[in-house]
């Protein structure tokens, strides 16, 4: 037999340059991957040392200054920290309402099936507008649409333009489907066991809904509400062609307002000297909220998913 | 507190192709397989069985260096390939492994044509020839020509599972390596698919030495000239796997020398 | 008996010692106040949800009405008038969008496929993976425009001293870097591992497993991934706002260090216009930039349908 068996194999041993192009090839992988942690090195370093005169200037009182005035190199972006917080809040008490309700049909067998993924594909086609459409469409619709709308309750029409009214609510729309999609992602890993138990006991729909499905998903719910504000709080280009653009601090829904990320857009390329380092610093600010709103809500839903496969186990 | 006695009957007929020698196999800190020597006979096919969680796979993967890709794995021992210790530092696993090639449980087409799935250990091999004329020869060792040869272009992923698994086969003999390993090759296929492949395993025994690792009996005397039966340790509150008796196919299972053996065979655990 | 009835929540009186009288009533019963309040919700549920949906067709009426009113082959091919002059396009900013979306790619593509390909296969176990992927979701996270200010600091205060396209397609490129390195990280992973185990079986490199299985199985799920990359960094106007800046004249590519134009910018700049024919242009463009955002995005969606892996 085992003279039979004598015969010649193709195989061959990797070539010396197979195994130099895989080495060099895992090492490039691994140098790209460093180089992503340090282009927001680079970012954070770039940013910040742009703002460090301004820094180095106001120090912390930017933060509760009310003045923004280029002639007399007196900075502060109180309003604008006002504008972001507040036009971000507005929009998303709208979008969760609307969002969560969205994101219970579409996964609670409230509608036929194909009715149910044409809505879902609606919404997320409303996050593939681009933000400066938005922009376009709530000066050209949503203005004119608020003014006849507000004039039925007195409001003059000359008293209705760009404002926080308008801004957060084309706001709101942008953040909808972030808060859709999260929450009915929450809703959906539901196990469907808890309903069953809640259906068994007899209890009707809603009941289930209200009693079982959203306490059971609450904390990812949550996390997508801030994971919305997060991106609310980001956005800019909407916002900067509807929010009027001045430096006031008001309650008011119709008097105009300012974001940081409008700011930004609005006076960076003019900006020069003492301005554009208080513009850097305003930067930094923008950018830390963001980050720390992102990791909470990223923590959040972490958790929410690391308790629902705990309840699993 | 029992002790399992060991019979192994390890004096080669032929050529030996792969000495197994495995003294300790560890994953992270569990000791999976401890005291396995088998010599893997050339132009011969040689059976591992046992019952589940008794280190058979993992004794089979360490024959082309496969358990690498495992987390935390160790091995105490060699393992004896053409006068190389394949375990030894100045080896290049990948070399190994395109002279050892594997079949796998479960059929493992590329994403890619029927044809390209052929063709890519000989691409990777770097072969000059007449690349149709292997593909075609490598289909037919595999029993597959006739099924395929009208669909050569279409995707892989769309034929049956056994149709899937003699094609993983044509790929793996398609660079004619010099040993073929196979992992509970009918475990996931039907009775006929199973029975063709168990015919292609002796007819492709003329040219290939082949270790299989199966959970079938049946499956082993038909195809097999040796058997090792490996079982498992519980006796130190681990669950350790170890061969128990090693010999001709025939003789171990008309007359096994081991009590676990004749019980396992007499079907009384699986 | 009765302490079982009271554990079970159906009252703490003794049930027992009622005598049962009426059978269960099974009928629906549209007026118990349980019913009416589902239905109720129901109905506001789906309302509002219809409601969600209606800004979508809003836009889109809107777009073709004003956008396509104007639409013609003029828009695709000249410059754009000023506030005096009448016809002109925006052809200036779809060749910038155009460019500086390519030159985006041409950066973030490579780079977040490569770092992808680090997270999904090489570095998988490793901490330093868990870090980078950190900072991959911070970068997502973080404001478009300060894609734009971090570029604005670099080239246009540094480097080149004016906006230039370069800084416009780096600043696109941060924006694409996070999608196509999450996306692509997931189409990999997604490969099955019986199919990588295969190609180290036949005695592939780690590198040669990557290119040759890896990346050629999971290719539907990182074009689906680029595609969203190109939707999202076309439709971007803040980091382009000073870092590419706005031109009224199509670029002059022996002066490479000079403001481009592009569509989302035209927009802007003419949304809040007087001259009547430049807005009527921003509606324009604003609806062929959402026509071609929307065909990339069912692009993407078509790639991933055709996927081998779904379809199994």
């Amino acid at each position: 037999m085992s003279h039979e068996y004598q015969r010649m194999t193709l195989s061959r041993p990797p070539t010396r340059g197979e195994v130099l192009s895989d080495r060099w090839f895992r090492w490039s992988t691994f140098g790209f991957g460093v180089a992503v942690i340090g282009l927001l090195i680079a970012i954070l370093l770039e940013i910040g040392s742009q703002a460090l005169p301004a820094m180095r200037e106001f120090g912390l009182g930017f933060l509760a200054d009310r003045e923004w005035d280029p002639n007399k190199n007196d900075f502060g972006i109180l309003p604008q920290i006002w504008g972001t917080l507040y036009s971000s809040v507005l929009a998303l008490l709208v979008a969760s309402v609307f969002g969560l309700a969205v994101a219970i049909v579409i996964s609670q067998n409230f509608l036929p099936r194909w009715l149910e993924q044409v809505l879902k594909n609606v919404i997320e086609l409303l996050a593939a507008i681009p933000s400066v459409v938005y922009g376009l469409w709530g000066i050209f619709v949503v203005i004119p649409a608020l003014r006849s709308l507000l004039a039925w309750f007195g409001v003059p029409p000359s008293e209705v333009s760009s404002s926080m009214l308008p801004a957060a609510l084309v706001l709101a729309i942008m953040v909808l489907p972030t808060i859709t999609a999260v929450a009915r992602d929450a809703i959906v890993s539901v196990p469907v066991k808890l309903k069953e138990a809640a259906y068994g006991l007899g209890a009707t729909r809603w009941e289930c809904i209200l009693g079982v499905v959203l306490p059971t998903a609450a904390t990812g719910i949550f996390g997508a509400i801030v994971l919305a504000f997060g991106r609310a709080l980001g956005e800019t280009m909407a916002l900067a062609m509807l929010i009027g653009n001045s430096n006031v601090l008001s309650l008011d829904l119709l008097s105009p307002g300012n974001t940081l990320a409008a700011l930004l857009a609005n006076s960076i390329p003019e900006a020069g000297g003492m301005q554009l380092s208080a513009l850097m610093y305003a930067a930094v600010v923008l950018l830390f909220i963001t980050l720390a709103v992102n990791i909470v809500g990223s923590l959040i839903l972490m958790r929410a998913n690391r308790n629902l496969l705990g309840g699993h186990a | 507190m029992t002790t399992i006695d060991t019979y192994i009957d390890a004096s080669p007929v032929g050529d030996v192709a792969i000495d197994l020698h495995l003294e300790k196999v560890w994953y992270g800190d569990f000791l999976a397989v401890r005291d396995t020597s088998i010599p893997i006979e050339k132009g011969s096919i040689t059976a591992f069985i046992g019952p589940s969680g008794c280190g058979k796979s993992t004794a089979l993967r360490c024959l082309n260096r496969m358990n690498d890709l495992v987390h935390g794995f160790r091995f105490e021992g060699h393992v004896q390939f053409q006068g190389k210790d394949i375990y030894a530092k100045n080896i290049d696993p990948v070399a190994v492994r395109r002279y050892i090639g594997m079949v796998f449980q479960q059929p493992n087409p590329f994403a890619m044509s029927i044809f390209k799935n052929v063709a890519f250990g000989l691409k990777l091999n770097r072969y000059k020839g007449d690349m149709e004329q292997r593909v075609e020869g490598a289909l037919r060792g595999a029993a597959l020509w006739d099924e395929v040869k009208d669909k050569l272009q279409q995707s892989a992923l769309a034929l049956s599972g056994g149709q899937q698994q003699r094609l993983c086969i044509a790929r793996a003999i398609a660079t004619e390596p010099t040993v073929l390993l196979m992992d509970e090759p009918c475990s996931a296929l039907d009775p006929i698919a199973t029975r063709r492949i168990e015919e292609l395993m002796v007819e492709l025994k003329q040219h290939y030495t082949i270790a299989i690792v199966t959970h079938n009996l049946q499956q082993a005397q038909r195809v097999a000239d040796k058997t090792g039966f490996m079982y498992v340790d519980t006796s130190d509150g681990g669950r350790c796997g170890h061969l128990v008796e090693y010999g001709a196919t025939d003789e171990l299972f008309a007359s096994p020398k081991v009590a676990e053996t004749q019980r396992y065979i007499a079907g009384e655990f699986s | 008996m009765s302490d079982l009835y009271a554990v079970a929540g159906l009252g703490s009186q003794p049930v027992a010692e009622q005598p049962r009288v009426n059978p269960p009533q099974l009928e629906r019963n549209l007026r118990s106040v349980r019913n009416l309040v589902s239905a109720a919700l129901s109905v506001i549920a789906v309302l509002l949800s219809m409601l969600a949906a209606l800004p979508l067709f809003s836009v889109l009426a809107k777009l073709i009405a004003e956008g396509g009113a104007s639409l013609s082959l003029q828009c695709f091919t000249e410059e754009p008038p000023t506030v005096m002059t009448a016809g002109g396009g925006f052809g200036n900013a779809i060749e910038g969008t155009a460019y500086m979306v390519s030159f985006g790619c041409l950066l973030a593509i490579p780079f977040g496929v490569m770092v992808a390909i680090y997270l999904a296969e090489y570095g998988l176990k490793r901490r330093l993976a868990v870090v980078i992927r950190f900072t991959t979701k911070v970068l997502t996270g973080m404001p478009s425009i300060l894609a734009g200010v971090f570029a604005f600091g670099v080239f246009v205060l540094g480097v080149f001293g004016r906006p230039s396209p370069f800084a416009g397609g780096v600043a696109l490129a941060i924006l694409m870097l996070p999608t196509v390195i999450l996306t692509a990280e997931e189409a990999i992973r997604s490969v099955p591992a019986k199919m990588k185990h295969a190609a180290v079986g036949m005695g592939c490199t780690a590198s040669q497993v990557t290119w040759k299985v890896t990346l050629p199985t999971a290719m539907p799920g990182i074009l689906t991934g680029v595609m969203l990359a190109i939707a999202r960094a076309a439709g971007e106007t803040a980091p382009l706002l000073f870092t590419a800046g706005f031109s009224f004249y199509f670029f002059d590519w022996s002066e490479p260090n000079s403001p481009m134009s592009s569509l989302s910018v035209l927009i802007y700049q003419f949304a809040s216009s007087f001259a009547e024919r430049q807005q009527s242009l921003a509606w324009t463009a604003a609806l062929v930039l959402v026509c071609f955002v929307l065909a990339v995005n069912l692009i993407g969606q078509f790639i991933i349908s055709r996927s081998p892996m779904s379809r199994r």
